[in-house]
């Protein structure tokens, strides 16, 4: 009872990162307040993802597997979830910030009247002290908001489960050394679910193979909307394959139609931290930085010497990226051999 | 294509805080919220021009925006009546304020109980918050279906509705029957511009507040004489409910603690563009294995 529960969602028949990286973070929340932390896992023929659960510290894997479940809609896994929170009534209820998280998390904290907060970037456990009371081990919920020009600490006092969403790639994902020893709950799928919850009906489905990986690139170099054009995006896509790195893009970029949205990166793109992030024609404004700020060493090229990302770059170099890049190109094929 | 519907989009106003110029920056760093100018939620025109392709369809169909904000949040329902609403309602009471996104969906539920639409169409999330929250909690408390990411709507035929999802790496067409919540994405086509004939027609539009404050002469037209322009008011007395679900007390989650960010200065060393800088560089960085 009281534990922290753990959506763990999966795509095409394997779990996904966000759930996992979600399940690493709970154990340290879970140490924090001595409790044990569960799975809830959705699906059709999902039984055998149980034991990559416990490699990452799941206690009990609650189950609903069942052909109706096959893939995700909202009525009868809100149905399902909701179901659960309210029989095991846990203190922190986590899902990932995608398409399905966004859906269902919202819906469950409507039903349970509990508070939710999207897209957090850091969870910790702390106290709490309003006019009235004082609360110990809360569940801090921090997150840029406001385009991400103020971050927000937010806290559920009062309410449970305090639930939260997260973004695939803020949080590390580390298995055990040795998993637990834990066990599945089976969910009785058909004394939850009314035919009305199998009203909205999944008529085509066509979901690509993820093909960009950003997210576990080692060198990164991304373009804004300073790089002009979609034409002038070659440059980067060839200083990134002598690197044997990937490209990645800020909002304003993927906006102005310049590359593809899955390359985009800040607060509602994909969180990186490669060990080399080179930015071109960035402006740096924080909704990006916040998903690029933990590279371990950043080069900014702008022309603009008051651009706000030369202040968090290591190397700021101030010029047109349109003969930088070049002449980095140029430079690391005589240097490397 | 059905009968004539009833539409709600629901539409927020919010500060435009993806232009945070430097006339919105105070000294300090932080941003002046007050300087931002305060725009239409860009999801919700999206909504909006789905609804509007309906009503083209369908004709005689009745969009009306639903916003909850303050008395400028009426330009919110003027803009959209521009483009082609048909009308619209201003939540407004001072019970609501201080709402996250649970007691803002209950206001607005209550509102939708009292219109009783067959569709509601949201835009996904607004740009102030970025949650995409307060769409499927609305459709909870209506005990309706959702359809979330939307980017088109296929058909509406028998009281079912088709639409095509925009997901992270692929799309999912569904059907679903009405009423039903649907809220819509940035990939779905952008709303089309306001309309002359509208434009002149929903010029003088206001709220009984908005006309009270007026100078005198400010409109040719009393609201009493043309009931189209009256936008109204609804307030906890007219949407009922418990009192407590509204507003601060009705939210859950609080606020602990706001940062303002501040771009910290690290040590950053600025370089030329000169071949030689560049040289020096990459230099550097392979003799340190950052790159290889």
């Amino acid at each position: 009872m009281n534990n922290i529960i753990v959506y763990c969602e999966t795509d095409n028949g394997k779990l996904c990162d966000v759930s996992l990286e979600l399940m690493t973070k709970a154990r340290d929340l879970a140490a924090a307040l001595s409790c044990d932390i569960e799975a809830l896992l959705i699906g059709h023929n999902v039984k055998s993802l149980a034991d990559e659960l416990y490699q990452y510290g799941a206690k009990v894997v609650h189950l609903a597997d069942d052909p109706k479940l096959e893939f995700f809609r909202t009525l009868p896994y809100a149905a399902i979830t909701i179901a659960l929170f309210r029989q095991e009534q846990p203190q922190i209820a986590l899902f990932g910030a995608t398409s399905v998280g966004r859906d269902l998390a919202p819906r469950v904290s409507s039903a349970l009247h509990s508070g939710l907060t999207a897209d957090c970037t850091c969870l910790e456990i702390g106290d709490h002290k309003d006019k009235e009371k004082e609360y110990k081990n809360l569940l801090y919920q921090i997150r840029p908001a406001f385009g991400g020009n103020i971050i927000a600490t937010i806290v559920n006092p009062e309410c449970r489960p305090q639930m939260a969403t997260v973004r695939e790639g803020v949080m590390k994902k580390e298995a055990l050394a040795t998993p637990v020893a834990g066990s599945i709950q089976p969910i009785e799928v058909n004394n939850i679910l009314k035919d009305t919850d199998l009203a909205v009906e999944i008529i085509e489905r066509h979901i690509e193979e993820r093909k960009i990986d950003i997210k576990g690139a080692q060198i990164i170099v991304a373009g804004g909307f300073g790089v002009g054009s979609k034409e002038n995006f070659q440059l980067l896509f060839d200083l990134a394959k002598v690197l044997g790195g990937e490209v990645g893009a800020s909002r304003a970029a993927v906006d102005a139609g310049f590359i593809d949205h899955a390359r985009q990166i800040g607060q509602t793109g994909v969180t990186v931290r490669p060990k080399l992030f080179i930015s071109c024609g960035i402006s740096g404004q924080i909704q990006h930085t916040a998903g690029m700020d933990q590279s371990a060493m950043i080069i900014s090229i702008n022309n603009d010497p008051d651009a706000p990302i030369h202040k968090i770059a290591d190397y700021a170099i101030v010029g047109d990226l349109n003969e930088i890049i070049p002449k980095m190109i140029k430079s690391y094929k005589q240097n490397s051999k | 294509m059905d009968k004539k519907l009833k539409i709600v989009v629901l539409a927020k106003q919010v500060p435009d805080t993806r232009n945070v110029g430097k006339d919105a920056m105070k000294e300090d760093g932080t941003v002046n919220r007050a300087a931002l100018p305060a725009i239409f939620n860009p999801e919700d025109m999206n909504a909006l021009e789905q609804a509007l392709r309906i009503k083209d369809l369908i004709p005689g169909t009745e969009i009306q925006l639903l916003t909850m904000g303050p008395g400028r949040a009426a330009d919110v329902i003027r803009e959209g009546m521009f483009r082609g609403a048909d009308g619209g309602i201003l939540l407004t009471d001072r019970k609501f304020a201080g709402a996250d996104t649970l007691a803002t969906s209950y206001a607005l539920a209550q509102a939708i109980k009292k219109i009783n639409p067959d569709l509601i169409i949201a835009g996904r999330q607004a740009i102030d918050g970025d949650t995409a929250q307060v769409g499927p909690q609305v459709a909870e408390k209506l005990d309706l279906p959702q359809i979330t990411y939307a980017e088109e709507v296929l058909g509406l035929e028998n009281g079912r509705i088709t639409i095509r999802r925009r997901l992270e790496r692929g799309v999912e067409v569904v059907a679903s029957p009405l009423p039903v919540l649907v809220t819509v994405t940035a990939s779905a086509a952008p709303c089309r511009p306001r309309n002359a004939k509208q434009l002149m027609k929903y010029k003088h539009a206001r709220t009984l507040s908005e006309d009270q404050q007026a100078e005198p002469n400010t409109y040719a037209v009393a609201l009493d004489q043309r009931e189209y322009l009256r936008i109204p008011e609804w307030g906890y007395a007219e949407i009922g409910g418990e009192e407590n679900g509204y507003g601060l007390a009705g939210s859950p989650t609080k606020v602990k603690k706001i940062e303002n960010i501040i771009l910290q200065a690290k040590e950053s060393k600025v370089l030329s563009g000169s071949d030689e800088d560049i040289n020096g560089l990459i230099q550097e960085l392979i003799a340190s294995h950052t790159i290889g």
